[in-house]
């Protein structure tokens, strides 16, 4: 951490608490052990459209991403400051109950990683268990979960066969598939194609595209490209503090603040 | 070493002009030039020795292993195959009738040749001083009071191989080596040309049949008879420990006591009649037998077990002699001091006992694993308890027994017996030895194999995989349940099945906890056979697995002090 540099101010083209906004990070702070990863996040994730989150590695981009549905809360040594608001609720709260929390949310990982289990039984993974058992629901889900994920042409005569069969591309298509199962609010995708090859990535991003609507999808890449692309709104993050955030498309040709220009611009990172 | 090499291929190529030097690259070098590409000479680079080695010591290793099984194997399975009968007749006049069992050759001492005739000397001196000796197994220990019999090859006049002498398997006293003189079946004499084998095998089977009845008449109904006489008397026990002995309740039970009594002694009457009846008949029933001497001996038909024409034998019914012998010794008790019969009792015992074993530890290993990796807080207490699970796999398991006979036995069971059973007392019913306690002690045994095991395979279900669960909504137990224990199971089961095989060899804690020689009754089996195996199974796992040498070694004469004096089998 460097010392004695002063916090830059954060430029918003949106504001703080907007009607639309679905997710409010305020003042957001965490620290593994004695070492703090994240300082006064503050941002506001609008309904239904694409954030990334963009950054050089180690910035805090997974970090953040990771307390958005509390999976951080798996590692010892966690402590926060600051209060994540869905809707409204303070999902760091003490009577949140975290399952519940995160059936709201559907997360994608870096690694495609299906469970060794057939690829019906993959999708149909939240709903077995939040306790869901009638199998014509499941059967329905599987279907319309499978062709909103663009799989279903690839695997509909297979879909009992073990998922971990799939290519790596399709692996990852299933486990977006999976998340989107749950009829989640937020999508939240941790550098989702970069274990994955071009045509590859270029399905997901069109398969981006198509959910928009319905889901509100939070994305953290290193890729710029894809960022551009893909999204409608931008974050930048250096060194754990949110440099700027706006419009995808101001962002990209015309930041505001210095580092970000750097970054956007190849100089760093 | 290098330089060495080097300096001969550059010599080499010096005295031969017209050989290509680049041909392999790097023959043209000088000493000292470029001494990297020498290495590909370099033997210790290339590391074949260190190949060879290695495969040279596997290979002896799996032949060391593969010659031992099949050596095993080969004299297993001949053990019991049916071996032909020598006559052999000594130069003194006397005659040896047995099967041959080994040889050996060996240097006669002073003493001995002195013993011994000049001729005889002379021969032995001719063959360079050794002798020869066979060992016969002449059976007929009733008789002679010995199994087996050395003959040296100078005592030798004639060997001979009879066709009409018989082996003779027997209930107690072992095998008869003989001739069949006559059988009488209850006043009609055979003997001779009406002495034919099939109207034999009738008569045995007969026979046979008969004891089986009369087995079943005291085994299993007058059994039934005692066992009831017994709960009767215990509950007149129970009444007196509870109301004592003035008590309406107590003189209650002692008049129904006496009706039920009466008709059970009425009944054990009429059985016992019907015994005594078959075993009367059972006596008419017999066959006489002379040895290779002429001494004759009667025994009755149902004391045979098997008899075969030793010499006389077409190869299908050796076979079906062999086969029977194998059947014999897989499915039935054994007898005459565990040197014939059969192993079942421990067959079943060890089967019994490990599945007990498995049930008790599978649950409870995998459960501790589960928390200790999963739901515990890792850290100092975490790290300690493991490595106690550790060192709890390498204490010694003499101590298990006596921590299963202690604290199983006396304090478990004795607490049992005082609330539940205490008009047997001081007859311990749970408080002693017995399959449920080895059982449990044995599992005490096996379960930080379980427990290693199962943490190995935990741990080694990828971090993504339970993320990803987790990000699903899943609870942590759901995970556990769907992803990780299926995922970990191929380890798990690993972990059970070294477990059960590790206990299932372990002798020391059944020592202590697991010897029951036969208990009178259990309180869990009533009436079947079982329940004397049950009881007899867990010395028998001792017993056949330590002491005795003799069961699939029949060739090994039996030393005196294992031979019995008389039957002591129940």
């Amino acid at each position: 951490m460097p010392q004695g540099h002063e916090t830059p101010e954060t430029v918003y083209h949106i504001e703080k608490s907007p009607q639309g906004a679905l997710l409010s990070i305020e003042n957001f702070s965490l620290w593994y052990g004695k070492n703090q990863a994240l300082f006064q996040v503050n941002m506001a994730v609008e309904k239904g459209l694409v954030t990334a989150l963009i950054g050089p590695s180690g910035c805090g981009k997974s970090t953040l991403l990771r307390s958005i549905n509390r999976m951080n809360d798996l590692i010892d040594g966690i402590r926060i400051s600051g209060n994540i608001l869905l809707d409204g609720i303070d999902i760091y709260s003490p009577d949140v109950d975290v399952i519940g929390l995160r059936k709201t949310m559907g997360m994608v990982f870096q690694k495609p990683n299906p469970f060794p289990m057939s690829i019906a039984d993959n999708v149909a993974y939240p709903l077995r268990v939040d306790g869901i058992r009638d199998k014509k629901i499941l059967r329905e889900t599987v279907v319309n979960t499978l062709k909103a994920a663009a799989l279903w042409d690839e695997v509909e005569n297979r879909l009992q066969d073990n998922a971990l069969g799939l290519s790596g591309g399709q692996q990852q298509r299933l486990c977006i598939a999976r998340a989107i199962a749950g009829e989640p609010e937020v999508l939240l995708m941790d550098e989702p194609c970069s274990a994955l090859d071009p045509v590859a990535t270029a399905k997901i991003e069109d398969l981006m595209d198509e959910l928009k609507g319905r889901y509100t999808i939070v994305i953290v890449t290193h890729n710029m490209q894809q960022a551009a692309r893909v999204s409608d709104n931008t974050a930048f993050m250096y060194l754990g503090r949110l440099f700027e955030y706006g419009d995808t498309s101001r962002v990209f040709t015309n930041p505001k603040v210095e580092k970000t220009m750097d970054y956007v611009t190849g100089r760093f990172g | 070493m290098e330089n060495c090499i080097v300096k001969n291929l550059a010599l080499k190529n010096k005295s031969d002009p017209n050989q290509q030097s680049n041909e392999a690259g790097f023959a043209s070098t000088k000493a000292g030039d470029h001494p990297r590409k020498s290495m590909t000479w370099d033997i210790k680079a290339r590391g074949e020795p260190f190949l060879w080695g290695l495969g040279g010591a596997l290979v002896l290793g799996i032949l060391m292993i593969v010659g031992f099984v099949v050596l095993i194997i080969y004299n297993g399975f001949l053990t019991f195959f049916p071996k032909p009968i020598d006559r052999v007749s000594l130069r003194n006049g006397s005659v040896v009738a047995g099967e041959l069992s080994r040889s050996e050759i060996y240097r006669p001492g002073p003493e001995l040749l002195a013993s011994l005739s000049e001729e005889t000397r002379r021969e032995i001196a001719d063959r360079g001083g050794l002798v020869r000796r066979d060992l016969y197994r002449t059976g007929n220990f009733d008789l002679y009071n010995e199994d087996f019999r050395w003959v040296s090859d100078y005592e030798i006049a004639e060997i001979s191989v009879p066709t009409d002498i018989f082996f003779v398997e027997r209930i107690e006293w072992g095998p008869f080596i003989g001739t069949i003189r006559s059988v009488d079946l209850n006043g009609k004499i055979l003997e001779g040309d009406s002495l034919t084998l099939s109207a034999l095998r009738d008569a045995q089977r007969k026979a046979a049949n008969r004891l089986a009845s009369l087995h079943d008449i005291e085994r299993n109904q007058i059994g039934a008879i005692n066992h009831y006489m017994e709960k009767g008397r215990l509950k007149i026990r129970k009444e007196e420990l509870t109301h004592g002995k003035e008590s309406p309740e107590y003189r209650r039970a002692l008049e129904e006591f006496k009706v039920e009594s009466d008709k059970l002694d009425a009944r054990y009457l009429e059985l016992s009649k019907e015994a005594t009846a078959i075993k009367e008949r059972d006596a008419k029933y017999t066959m006489t037998l002379a040895d290779i001497g002429g001494r004759e001996k009667t025994i009755k038909l149902s004391e045979i077990v098997r008899y075969y024409p030793a010499n006389s034998l077409t190869f299908p019914e050796k076979i079906r002699v062999y086969l029977s012998r194998w059947w014999e010794f897989l499915t039935q008790e054994p007898r005459e001091a565990n040197a014939e019969g059969g192993v079942m009792p421990a067959i079943f015992g060890t089967f019994c006992m490990t599945v007990l074993m498995a049930l008790a530890v599978a649950p409870f290993g995998v459960m501790a694993a589960l928390y200790l990796r999963e739901y515990a807080k890792q850290g100092r207490l975490v790290s300690l308890v493991r490595i106690c699970v550790n060192n709890l796999a390498g204490v010694p398991s003499i101590v298990y027994g006596v921590f299963g006979l202690g604290f199983f036995a006396y304090i478990l069971g004795g607490s049992i017996d005082e609330l539940f059973f205490p008009e047997r007392l001081p007859t311990p019913t749970f408080g002693t030895g017995g399959l449920l306690w080895a059982s449990l002690t044995l599992a005490l045994l096996t379960v930080p194999v379980v427990i290693v095991a199962t943490e190995e395979a935990l741990a080694a279900v990828p971090q993504s995989m339970r993320e990803g669960s987790l990000a699903c909504g899943a609870s942590k137990w759901q995970t556990i349940k769907y992803i990780v224990l299926p995922r970990a199971m191929p380890g798990i089961m690993t972990g059970l099945i070294l477990a059960m095989a590790r206990g299932a060899g372990e002798v020391a804690p059944l020592m202590l906890i697991g010897v029951v020689k036969m208990a009178p009754e259990l309180p869990i089996d009533q009436f079947s056979r079982i329940s004397t195996w049950t009881a007899v199974s867990c010395t028998s796992v001792f017993i056949f697995l330590t002491l005795d040498s003799s069961l699939g070694t029949r060739k090994l004469p039996s030393p005196w002090f294992t031979r019995p004096l008389f039957s002591l089998s129940p």
